[in-house]
Formats: C-alpha cells, sequence, structure tokens
C-alpha cells in the first residue's frame, strides 16, 4: 500500500460509505457541544422526532457564558440563563453527559476533552466551535462544524465530508528561550496569511515540535483554524502516551498498552505525500505580537508596527490602513512602545497548567503597572484552577494584583461581563484579534503568556528575552 | 431546507477583504436559541450607529441597496467562528446568494446546509462586478445554479464551478439527516466493525442523564 499520512490513516479507518464523486461519510468518535452553538440543533432534532444516536459519545459542557466570579449567585442574563437551562434541559432528555457551570470538572470545552483523556489519538472529534482543532495535537482528527451539522451528528454519529489536502509544517532546530508554541503558530500565520491554509489539514513535525509539552502542541492546533486550516495534528509519541496515562477516561493498565500500541501506528509513513510542505527555522524565531485585526498581522516584539505603504498587494495595504485605524496605531511605532489597558491570560489557547506556570514565574515578585487597569488570570477548567492552587499560582496572580477567576471562554469572546471596554487595548493570551472580538470596539493584542505577563508589569510591550525565564518553560 | 434553482435579485457590494462571522452576528446575539430574526444583527457593529440608528456611511444602508439578495463580497468571506448564526443572519436579511473570489470552509459549508448558493468567481471577475454595481444603481444579477451561470441584464454570462453533489443537494432543498439516515445500514455495520465507547475510568464529576427511553 501507498505510504499514508497521519490523516489519511485515520480518515481511512472511520469511512462508513464511500461513492466516488460523493463526500464520504464519516464516522464521529467524540463529539463535544457547548451551551452556544446548540440549542438549535436540538430544536431541530426534536421538530423532527429525531434521537441522539450515541449519548455515550457526545459530552456536554457549559463554558462561553459562565460568569468567571461567583458562580453561586443568580445568572443575571436572561439569554444566558436561557441557553445553560436549554443545555441541561437537552441532555437530560437525551441522556448526554454534562459538565455544568457546577462541576469540578467544568472548563472550556477544548481544554477538558484532553484534560478528561476524552479525545484521544486516532479519533474523530468535532464541535460546534471552530478551535475544535485544538484536540488534534492528541494526534486525531478534530475540527469544528455548524450548527447543522451538530444535528447531523446527533441524529447520524456521523458527518458527510470531503478529504481535504493535507499540509506538512515543519519547525526544525531548537526553540530559543522566550519563544513559545504560540509565537511558532503566529509566525506560520503571519507567513501564510489567515487562508494560507483554506481546504487542508495540516500536520505539524519537526524537532522544535517534537520537543513541546503536549500542552505546547495544542496551542498550536487551536490557532490552525487562525491560518485557514480547519484541523491541525501532531503524530501522538511518548509524549502524548505520558500525558494521557491516568487520565478518566483512557484505559488502564495492560489495555492502554495495547491502545498504545495502536496509537504508535499512527504516525505518518515514511515517504508519504503532502500537498503543501513548509518549511520554518524555529531557531531564528522571535517572541510575536499582533497589531492589526486579524491573527495573521502580526510582527516580531523587535519590529514596529508597518507601514501600510510597505505592502504590495493593494488589499493588503488597504486592509492594513483599516487595521492602523480600528487599533488606533501609527505607522512606524516599535511594538514595545504600545502601552496597555488590560491583560487577559486565559482561552482554550493559553490557559492550561504550563500557561499559568510560566506567566506566574514571570510575574512573581513583581506588581502590574499603575497604569494598567486590569489583569485577569482565568483558568481554563476547574480542574486546572484547583491545580494552581495546589501550587500556590494564584497567590503569585493575587499579589502581583492579577486578578484570579473561575474557570470559562471570559475575555476571550466577552459573552459573560468580562468585556474589554470601547476604545481599550488588550494584551490577550486568546486567539482572535476581530474587530469587537473582546468587546465592541476593544483592540487586541495577541501574545504568549510570559510576553502577557510581561506586558501586565510593564503596561507595555516588552521583548520577555531580555528577562530571566528560566524556568517560566 | 428551501431549494435554490436560480434567483434574480439586487446586488449590494461588500468591498472588504477577509470578513469574519463575528463582524457577521457579533457575540452578544449568540445567546438566542432559535434560527430565526438574525438578520437585524447582520454586520451590527457597522450597520449601527449606537442606538441602533443606521449607520449611513454603510454601504448597506444605502437606498439604492435597498431589498438586496446578491451579495458580492471580497476573499476569504466568512473566516473565523464556525458560528452558523452567520449564515441565519445573512439569509434573514434577504440576501440567497452571495459571490466571492474565496470563502473560509466552515462558513462555505454552513451555506449549502440554509439555502443559500456561495457562487466562486475569479478575482478578475469579481473585480468587474465591483465595477458594475458601483457604476449601474439597480444592478441586477441572476443567479442560475441550475445551468451554472451567472447573468445581467446586459448580456454578461459568467459561468462557475460547483461541486455537484453540493449542487445536487441544494437544487433538491435536500434534507442531509434524512439522506444519512437511509444509509443506517450502513453506519450499523460500521459501528459492529468498530465498536466505539467511551468508559470512565475514574469517576469525574458529570452529570450523566437519564438513559434515552
Ligand atoms: S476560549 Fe474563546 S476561542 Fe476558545 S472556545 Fe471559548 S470563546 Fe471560543
Amino acid at each position: 500500500m501507498a505510504p499514508q499520512t497521519l490523516y489519511e490513516k485515520i480518515w481511512n479507518s472511520h469511512i462508513v460509505r464511500e461513492v466516488p464523486g460523493q463526500p464520504s461519510l464519516i464516522y464521529i468518535d467524540r463529539h463535544l457541544i457547548h451551551e452556544g452553538t446548540s440549542p438549535q440543533a436540538f430544536a431541530g432534532l426534536k421538530a423532527a422526532g429525531r434521537k441522539v444516536r450515541r449519548p455515550d459519545l457526545t459530552f456536554a459542557v457549559m463554558d462561553h457564558s459562565v460568569s468567571t466570579k461567583n458562580r453561586l449567585l443568580p445568572v443575571l442574563d436572561a439569554d444566558a440563563r436561557g441557553q445553560f437551562e436549554a443545555l441541561e434541559r437537552n441532555c437530560k432528555e437525551t441522556g448526554v453527559r454534562l459538565f455544568d457551570m457546577h462541576s469540578r470538572n467544568q472548563g472550556i470545552v477544548h481544554i477538558i476533552g484532553p484534560e478528561l483523556g476524552i479525545t484521544q489519538p486516532g479519533q474523530t472529534i468535532v464541535c460546534g466551535d471552530s478551535h475544535t482543532s485544538t484536540h488534534g495535537a492528541v494526534g486525531a482528527l478534530a475540527f469544528g462544524i455548524g450548527t447543522s451539522e451538530i444535528e447531523h451528528v446527533l441524529a447520524t454519529q456521523c458527518l458527510s465530508q470531503a478529504k481535504s489536502k493535507t499540509g506538512l509544517i515543519r519547525f526544525n532546530g531548537k526553540r530559543p528561550k522566550g519563544v513559545t508554541s504560540k509565537d511558532f503558530i503566529l509566525t506560520l500565520i503571519g507567513k501564510i496569511g489567515i487562508a494560507g491554509g483554506t481546504g487542508y489539514v495540516f500536520e505539524y513535525a519537526g524537532d522544535a515540535v517534537g520537543a513541546l509539552s503536549l500542552e505546547a502542541r495544542m496551542t498550536m492546533c487551536n490557532m490552525t483554524i487562525e491560518g485557514g486550516a480547519r484541523a491541525g495534528m501532531m503524530a501522538p509519541d511518548e509524549t502524548t502516551f505520558k500525558y494521557l496515562e491516568g487520565k478518566p477516561f483512557v484505559p488502564r493498565g495492560k489495555e492502554f498498552q495495547e491502545a498504545v500500541e495502536g496509537w504508535k501506528a499512527l504516525a505518518s509513513d515514511p515517504g508519504a505525500k503532502y500537498d503543501l510542505v513548509v518549511d520554518i527555522d524555529a531557531t531564528k524565531l522571535a517572541p510575536q505580537v499582533t497589531w492589526g485585526t486579524n491573527p495573521g498581522m502580526v510582527t516580531d516584539v523587535t519590529s514596529r508596527v508597518p507601514d501600510p505603504n510597505s505592502f504590495s498587494d493593494p488589499v493588503d495595504k488597504q486592509a492594513a490602513e483599516r487595521a492602523l485605524v480600528y487599533m488606533d496605531l501609527k505607522a512606524g511605532t516599535p511594538i514595545t512602545d504600545i502601552a496597555v489597558d488590560r491583560v487577559f491570560i486565559g482561552s482554550c489557547t493559553n490557559s492550561r497548567i504550563e500557561d499559568l506556570r510560566a506567566a506566574a514565574h514571570v510575574i512573581e515578585g513583581k506588581h502590574v503597572s499603575k497604569h494598567v487597569k486590569q489583569a485577569l488570570a482565568v483558568p481554563g477548567s476547574r480542574v486546572v484552577k484547583v491545580q494552581a492552587e495546589k501550587e500556590g499560582l494564584d497567590k503569585i496572580f493575587l499579589d502581583a494584583g492579577f486578578e484570579w477567576r473561575d474557570a470559562g471562554c471570559s475575555m476571550c469572546i466577552g459573552m459573560n461581563d468580562d468585556v474589554l471596554p470601547s476604545g481599550e487595548r488588550s494584551a490577550s493570551t486568546s486567539n482572535r484579534n476581530f474587530e469587537g472580538r473582546q468587546g465592541k470596539g476593544s483592540r487586541t493584542h495577541l501574545v504568549s503568556p510570559m510576553m502577557a505577563a510581561a506586558a501586565a508589569i510593564e503596561g507595555h510591550f516588552v521583548d520577555i528575552r531580555k528577562w530571566d525565564v528560566n524556568g517560566a518553560e | 431546507m428551501q431549494p435554490f434553482i436560480k434567483h434574480t435579485g439586487l446586488v449590494a457590494p461588500m468591498d472588504r477583504v477577509n470578513v469574519d462571522t463575528d463582524q457577521m452576528v457579533p457575540k452578544q446575539f449568540l445567546k438566542l436559541q432559535t434560527r430565526e430574526g438574525f438578520g437585524r444583527t447582520l454586520f451590527y457593529d457597522w450597520r449601527y450607529l449606537p442606538g441602533e440608528a443606521l449607520n449611513p456611511e454603510f454601504p448597506l444602508n444605502f437606498p439604492r441597496y435597498k431589498g438586496a439578495s446578491v451579495l458580492l463580497a471580497r476573499a476569504n468571506f466568512g473566516c473565523g467562528s464556525s458560528r452558523e448564526h452567520a449564515p441565519w443572519a445573512i439569509l434573514d436579511y434577504g440576501f440567497r446568494s452571495i459571490i466571492a473570489p474565496s470563502y473560509a470552509d466552515i462558513f462555505y459549508n454552513n451555506c449549502f446546509k440554509n439555502g443559500i448558493l456561495p457562487v466562486t468567481l475569479s478575482d478578475a471577475q469579481v473585480d468587474d462586478l465591483f465595477r458594475r454595481v458601483e457604476n449601474q444603481e439597480s444592478y441586477r444579477l441572476t443567479v442560475d445554479l441550475e445551468n451554472q451561470v451567472i447573468t445581467d441584464e446586459s448580456g454578461l454570462r459568467i459561468p462557475f464551478e460547483i461541486d455537484p453533489f453540493r449542487r445536487n443537494s441544494l437544487l433538491k432543498g435536500l434534507d442531509d439527516i434524512g439522506l444519512t439516515l437511509e444509509h443506517e445500514p450502513d453506519i450499523s455495520a460500521y459501528e459492529k466493525l468498530n465498536p466505539k465507547s467511551a468508559p470512565m475510568y475514574e469517576a469525574v464529576d458529570v452529570k450523566i442523564a437519564a438513559p434515552q427511553t
């Protein structure tokens, strides 16, 4: 048989029905659900008199609109409350397992999937959320779907899908200190553009990727969608197996060993063909900061806000002009001169325990700048929160002047009351700097957790490589 | 789903690249539980001034584009969030077809699930259409899916490509789920050969609702 890629192996083992010239019917191993995009799907299902085919493979969680303050208080936002109640009711009626807002295991859907071992190598995983790509880091095919497709998966446990093109993205060499996987993925998006991956599934490889922790790999897969590719993945390796072992939904003992043997066979075969290969020299990478209104508008922390006239393509030039107006930035301003009003450390991109450790290391013994109005540390899940508190990280954040919150999407999207006010500027560890993303009129700069932490201390962006980051990673 | 066979309508221009779905339906409207009524929210932050007064500078608010049902757009239309609220809003506003050089994957897919036809043309063809819309009041296009061609009243004729499977589903307004359920025996056979389960080896704090009856 011809050598196969990781993607092809997973694809081939999930074909339920294949007819030439038509999309294939693909089986779905894990269906994750949150309150924001699911009510219409359940309503549609009910209206058609259909049932959830595999409630046992479906997992629901409340994350987008939950309060990160006191969750025992009543939910005042009637629309949000309506969605919570709908999710609870729908799960109850259909037998779907629900991590509600009071569960000790509640958290952002893309944080808790891997954390609980619900998502595993070789699986097909979908969720009505574009950042489902995150789960690809365990060696799975994971992608976001719309509400009609949620309904389709609920009813059939299958999806009708056309095969994607494959891209191999290699990061080669040793990653410099102060440069994180967030900088890897932002660099890639800056290079290929936010539509560069449209129609592709990306596989990340190279020694710099192999050296990353599984959590750091998740950050890359998470933001893969920002480059237009619907899914990102890494071949499962020892790092993956070690991460998964002992997780609540991962088999134990002999069963685990057997599973690992199967997972090892998932890696792309030598000589497997890709439609696109990109090589990036990891040794040359610098911490990244976005300056515009999409994640592809990004540059090194040592550079300056670009001059729109420097773009040869008139479309890019116009987009840059517009972005600078929205962001209230002047071309030529050094990135490190940009002052921030608020700092957000959180989101499914960067709110795992390693992210919080890195940020805490940077701020320990220091204090948030008096020019910064608010600095938020929002753990991605309650399990992360408990772990962080065990390690005393909450104290480090609080002593430095951060707010220490409960788990949820929070200021990544501002669906609860964690909103970036109009005209204000944030350093944010999230994934989207679109106009109005963190709040109407808000201005977002995407950075790594260490970079966000340092910006909180100084009140403006700084090159984290100039700080002592030994032990921060 | 409402079928799409052929549609003639007024064209409105959306002259920006990379229009993301956060712009089409901002977050505050994602807490609703229906598929209807999102037309009001389309391009909310661009379309309205404070107090929901119409922003006179936003093209969709120009009187000449009132009642438009064909949306002319730029590259990578619909990038970002997977929210299907975006095509719901586009449809509810009155658009039946979009014409652009390229689309983001999830959004493109979501359009077909809602009876919206996203037509892909070359950059040059789209540029040309933008010029025509600008130069001619009440510029109308006919988007003919059956014959895969776009025409105007002055004799313009632009053929377009589309995946035959998607074309067929849209022409007939097929119910995807119903179609898949016709293959139930294949699904059951697959499940028998590849048993899937998600056992919990260590108790976590999850509510397992009453099993289905
Ligand atoms: S943290 Fe942000 S990007 Fe992630 S799931 Fe929540 S809203 Fe979406």
